[in-house]
């Protein structure tokens, strides 16, 4: 086995507002329809999150819950955990309908930083910026390809499809470029 | 002779000249000009020609309404042609050149056109080229094409960037005049979150020039004061320079924001579009004055009463020395008086109406101008610029009386409303009888989302010309009110202006002129129609306004008929003795002035065009020689060249390799979906036309997805994980497209089936290992048994190879020994290199796409996309082993069962071998004798997948043949693009290997 890589091996830009695409990150894909028993225990189990609430992400330590949909959540995680955390799942769902998936290779992820990091994000997303609360996982696009972003630690956090991280990479540098500020 | 005046000039900084070149002519403005003004201040009156007679054209209007003073601004990656010298500022270096003209345009041949405009009247182009049919597609509209069009196109790519950028508002307030100020104040303080657009450089509007008094000080002032209020407030934005282009359903706007339009080459993007969601909409876009028809209006020289005035005061511009004033309402005299106040000669106000004594008239007579009241402009003359004009009784023919030198005219026919905006999403308009203009209807709003007005209009685009401040309070307090704000009762600013008596209509002057004079006065500036032409289309039955629009292409220049269209439809409603609201204006559309290509590509464009999906191997073949080919948004190697070779000899090369010892395909973007559930087994054999259910764990096999027409649309190796887990692999392109279909049938259809699916294509790097070696290099790597007994073919297994965690899977698509390997994405890269690595002492060579297929084909395996094309059933191809025969139903089933698909008479695949061995041509036909209904010649197949195979030395082919099956060993002749044919005998379509005992040792 060797290490493993992300899609960009951490590239970076710094224009007006600094990216960096960051991880790998451990990410799960947990389905299973709302009042599962055991969900929340698995949740628990795996990221030590409370259930999110409807488009919202909850964050412990490393670890995060976000709502994707009724019966869809994103667990956020170290790399290294996710297989434990696939274990421990199983077990606080046994013998309820769910499917929990490893997807963190299928997925890249940036962050965006700096005072103006939402106009970044402005030009990128038909997504009203001024309205998106705090802990909301807004799932949308960035231009031509699916998104996930949310608002943490002075800036944001962008999840996308590993495949189209360049392209992501490319539409974050040029609209952080200096003098393109709103 | 036009000219900078001495002293004044509200927007102009004297002490920063400005360098610029027109015609390579050096010319120098200073800051604060437009290209217009700066051209008028050096004396350039004539700016370019006319669009069909290449008559000479000067200066019309001041802003986003000039129909002639267009140029070609800038060169090589920055030429753009057809641009607005009203509306460019100016900037060091500018370049201009004027338009339309050869070979210059003091001097130009196609003048000729002028004299010969008798020759040319209206729906000229259809009555000409119309016959004979042929002659227009190869002879006239090749020479039109090349003659239309006004400025040069750009052939260099843009140098500039632009970009675009979301928003959203409670209120978007569209014109930063003193009637969109005022709504901008009443809004800001209530709290809601405001933008105030303005497509000028400047705040205010008109109402500084006119010399308004707004709250009791100059409205000047009052602009500053209000603009300086909203600056603090943090709940609205103001943009200037940036234009409202459209309003859309649903409370969408599109605006252009110009950033470096000014400042070319600052790095910054040249132009930024605006996308914006809004709660209503508040149109405070203003008036546009109306021309005058009358004979010569068109000559360089002849300007809009405003315009005149907006030069002399914001620029410190004269038109001329001698100005008439020609009129039929009190507010031209406003520019009278500003002329004679700024030292300037007026010559005359030549007024239609009887009687003329309101007090801005009154003003003018004591100011010692002469009013002529009764009268009318017979004709202009002059050619390149005006010198005279011969005055003549309104209420006549056109006989002149006098004429009076002059070299500039200023006209005004009234004002109308600009409601573009209220019109583009179907607000609808009332005719105003006082003012002989077309106003929103109110009661007749366009619609938002929830059915309330989406668009507001304030101010004079609301109609209200002369108070539009209290207008802009009024109508902001509605849409506040309907937004759930509350404005503040404070005191509307009194909005102070000179009373004005009515006027009075004029659409033709004077009123009883002949053909003659009828034939020179211009309606559409740029497009040169004329009273004559508009008349002649409603002589010849074009009583719809649309469709005299497009036959005498009235309002179809780059101006969009915002000067020309009431007066064409007046006169059009005047001809059928209509009334003009029973004809109606056209439509309006988006944009309101052009927006820059650039500005709606946005970011997309070079690298980010598109989405580009890479594999995570993409890097090394990307060094390793790797020729792309696009499939869906993926690149796959189509293969890997090695120096000196030709794509088809590289293929040629892996075939042999891959046949004869060890290939190496990156498999990645294969589509892998997961599906789970109690009922998961059900669901795939509801959506396969195979039974899944019954799959044994540890085991693939091949299935076909149906769309519920019964045609085939994906196909794929599915994998039995556990007793209630499969994976469904999809082709490349087809991963999202199957994984939304399940989720659509799973959500809408059966959503109590308990099934979840997820799409993990991207989860997974996959590498095929085929060929011979394909055991031995795995063997080498060691970690997991992977013999023929541990892993049968159509088996698969979890394990590690190399230390890679992995699963493998024993499927081929080669007709090889083959295994198809997943490991995580994040270690593709480095377990790709492994294989090459370990690989070397076993012949590997990777290969690409196009290898693949042709070794599929050479297998007989059918390929989505190829051999089907949405019409395709799995019968069809012969695929009825893989259509379960006990099943109840499976998505398709009731479709295949129609009487079309069931026909035994259907083109069935078979195989293809040419005589010669030739390769038969990609998309070739089979014909038969005979013609069809359509008397196109009959056929009876088609080839389907045509290569040269490397394996057998000779061309083969799939496709399909009516009865085909039952046809083994007949010839048919296939069609070649250099008219002949190419004979080929029906054979069985596995060409290699037709035991499978390759792949299965």
């Amino acid at each position: 086995m060797s290490d493993p890589v992300s899609a960009l091996q951490g590239a970076s830009y710094d224009g007006f507002a600094q990216l960096r695409e960051i991880g790998p990150l451990g990410m799960i894909t947990l389905r299973a329809k709302a009042g599962t028993p055991g969900l929340e225990a698995a949740v628990q189990a795996a990221t030590g999150c409370a259930m999110p609430q409807m488009r919202r992400i909850v964050r412990q330590g490393p670890c995060a819950a976000g709502w994707m949909s009724p019966d869809e959540l994103l667990l956020i995680l170290p790399y290294a955990d996710v297989a434990g955390a696939l274990a421990r799942i199983g077990e606080a769902l046994q013998g309820q309908h769910h499917l929990a998936v490893d997807v963190s290779d299928a997925r890249a992820v940036f962050r965006i930083e700096g005072a103006k990091a939402d106009q970044v994000l402005r030009k990128l997303s038909p997504v009203d910026f001024d309205r998106l609360e705090p802990n909301e996982l807004r799932r949308s696009r960035a231009a031509q390809v699916a998104a996930a972003f949310w608002a943490e630690e002075g800036g944001f956090t962008l999840v996308c499809f590993r495949s189209v991280a360049g392209y992501v990479m490319g539409l974050l540098s040029v609209s952080a470029r200096p003098g393109a500020e709103l | 002779m036009s000219t900078r005046l001495k002293s004044g000039g509200r927007l102009i900084d004297r002490s920063a000249p400005l360098d610029f070149t027109f015609n390579g002519k050096r010319l120098r403005g200073c800051a604060g000009d437009t290209l217009a003004s700066a051209l008028l201040a050096n004396d350039q009156m004539l700016l370019g020609r006319s669009f069909k007679y290449h008559r000479p054209r000067g200066l019309v209007a001041s802003g986003a309404e000039e129909p002639n003073a267009l140029v070609n601004l800038g060169q090589g990656a920055r030429l753009e042609p057809n641009q607005r010298t009203t509306t460019t500022e100016l900037f060091d270096g500018l370049e201009a050149r004027s338009q339309n003209h050869w070979p210059s345009l003091d001097f130009d041949v196609g003048v000729v056109n002028n004299y010969a405009a008798r020759l040319l009247p209206g729906g000229f182009y259809y009555k000409t080229f119309i016959h004979p049919r042929a002659a227009w597609k190869h002879f006239f509209e090749p020479i039109i094409r090349h003659s239309a069009g006004l400025g040069s196109a750009p052939k260099d790519r843009d140098a500039d960037r632009y970009e675009q950028a979301y928003a959203f508002c409670d209120l978007l307030i569209v014109g930063g005049g003193v009637a969109g100020l005022q709504a901008a104040l009443v809004a800001g303080r209530a709290g809601a979150r405001v933008w105030l657009v303005e497509q000028t450089a400047h705040w205010g509007g008109r109402a500084p020039v006119d010399g308004d008094v707004v709250g009791g000080m100059p409205a000047a002032d009052w602009v500053e004061a209000a603009v300086l209020e909203l600056s603090a407030m943090d709940n609205v934005t103001l943009r200037l320079r940036c234009m409202a282009a459209g309003s859309y359903d649903h409370g969408y706007v599109l605006l252009d924001e110009k950033l470096a339009d000014h400042t070319p080459g600052d790095g910054r993007p040249r132009h930024r579009l605006w996308r914006m969601r809004v709660g209503k909409i508040l149109a405070a876009t203003g008036a546009i004055e109306r021309p005058l028809s009358f004979a010569g209006n068109d000559i360089p020289g002849v300007m809009l009463a405003g315009a005149v005035r907006d030069y002399a005061v914001n620029w410190a511009v004269s038109p001329g020395d001698r100005t008439v004033v020609v009129t039929n309402n009190d507010d031209a005299y406003r520019t009278a008086i500003v002329l004679k106040e700024a030292g300037l000669e007026v010559a005359a106000v030549i007024d239609a109406r009887n009687i003329a004594n309101g007090p801005l008239p009154e003003r003018a007579r004591a100011l010692g101008i002469r009013v002529e009241t009764g009268r009318a402009i017979a004709r202009v003359k002059g050619g390149k610029r005006v010198e005279a004009v011969e005055i003549c009784q309104q209420a006549g023919e056109g006989a002149a009386s006098t004429t009076l030198s002059c070299d500039a005219v200023a006209m005004s026919g009234g004002w109308s409303p600009v409601v573009h905006l209220w019109s583009h999403c179907g607000g609808k308009l009332i005719w105003d009888e006082s003012e002989a203009m077309f106003r929103p209807d109110a009661t007749r709003p366009p619609l938002h989302a929830d059915g309330t007005a989406m668009v507001l209009c304030a101010g004079a685009a609301n109609g209200a010309l002369r108070q539009a401040v209290a207008d802009a309070d009024a109508q902001v307090k509605i849409a506040l009110q309907a937004l759930g704000f509350e404005a503040e009762s404070e005191e509307v600013p009194a909005h102070d202006v000179a009373d004005e008596s009515a006027l009075e209509p004029v659409w033709i002057m004077p009123q009883g002129a002949g053909i003659a004079l009828r034939s020179k006065m211009w309606l559409d500036f740029q497009n040169d129609v004329k009273v004559s032409d508009v008349q002649l289309a409603a002589r010849e039955g074009y009583e719809s306004v649309e469709h005299t629009k497009r036959y005498t292409t009235l309002g179809m220049a780059t101006d969009q008929g915002k000067l020309s269209n009431i007066n064409g439809l007046a006169v059009l409603a005047d001809s059928l003795n209509a009334q003009i609201p029973q004809v109606g204006t056209t439509t309006f559309r988006p944009p309101y002035t052009p927006v820059p290509l650039g500005a709606l590509a946005g970011e997309a464009r070079g690298e980010i065009f598109q989405p580009l999906r890479k594999t995570p191997m993409h890097d090394w073949h990307q060094q390793n020689g790797a020729y792309f080919e696009p499939v869906g948004h993926w690149r796959r190697p189509y293969c890997f060249q090695r120096p000196g070779e030709t794509p088809e000899q590289a293929v040629h090369r892996e075939v042999k390799n891959t046949r004869e010892a060890l290939g190496l395909l990156d498999a990645s973007t294969l589509g892998k979906i997961i599906v789970k559930g109690p009922d998961a087994g059900r669901f795939l054999d509801m959506l396969y036309t195979g039974v899944m259910s019954t799959l044994p764990i540890g085991k693939c096999r091949y299935g076909l997805m149906c769309n519920e027409q019964g045609f085939l649309s994906d196909d794929g190796v599915v994998a039995r994980i556990d007793a209630d887990t499969w994976l469904c692999h999809t082709t490349s392109g087809g991963a999202d497209r199957i994984h939304a279909w399940m989720e659509d049938w799973l959500q809408c259809e059966w959503w109590d089936w308990q099934v979840f699916t997820a799409n993990v294509t991207e989860q997974y790097a996959q590498v095929a290992v085929v060929g011979p070696n394909a055991r031995k290099l795995l063997e080498s790597l060691g970690g997991m048994d992977v013999s023929k007994e541990a892993l049968p073919f159509m088996h698969w297994a979890d394990g590690t190879l190399g230390g890679f965690a992995c699963r493998v899977y024993r499927i081929s698509f080669s007709g090889e020994l083959s295994y198809e390997i997943a490991v995580p994405a994040s270690q593709g890269a480095a377990f790709w290199a492994l294989l090459h690595k370990a690989g070397a002492a076993f012949g590997a060579m990777p290969y690409g796409t196009e290898a693949l297929h042709v070794m599929r084909a050479e297998k007989g395996f059918i390929m989505i996309g190829d051999e089907t094309d949405g019409t395709i059933i799995p019968q069809d191809l012969g695929l009825d082993w893989a259509i379960s025969k006990k099943k109840p139903d499976y998505l398709g089933k009731r479709g295949q069962e129609r009487s079309f698909l069931a026909n035994p008479d259907r083109w069935k695949l078979v195989g293809f071998e040419t005589l010669d061995g030739s390769v038969i041509e990609d998309g070739a036909y089979i014909p038969e004798h005979g013609v069809n209904a359509n008397n196109q010649r009959r056929v009876q197949g088609r080839v389907t997948s045509t290569y040269h195979s490397p394996t057998l030395g000779r061309g083969i082919a799939m496709g399909l043949l009516r009865q085909g099956p039952a046809r083994m060993g007949e010839v048919v002749e296939f069609t070649r693009m250099d008219g002949g044919v190419t004979p080929a005998r029906v054979v069985d379509p596995v060409f290699f290997d037709k035991d499978g005992e390759k792949q299965n040792v």
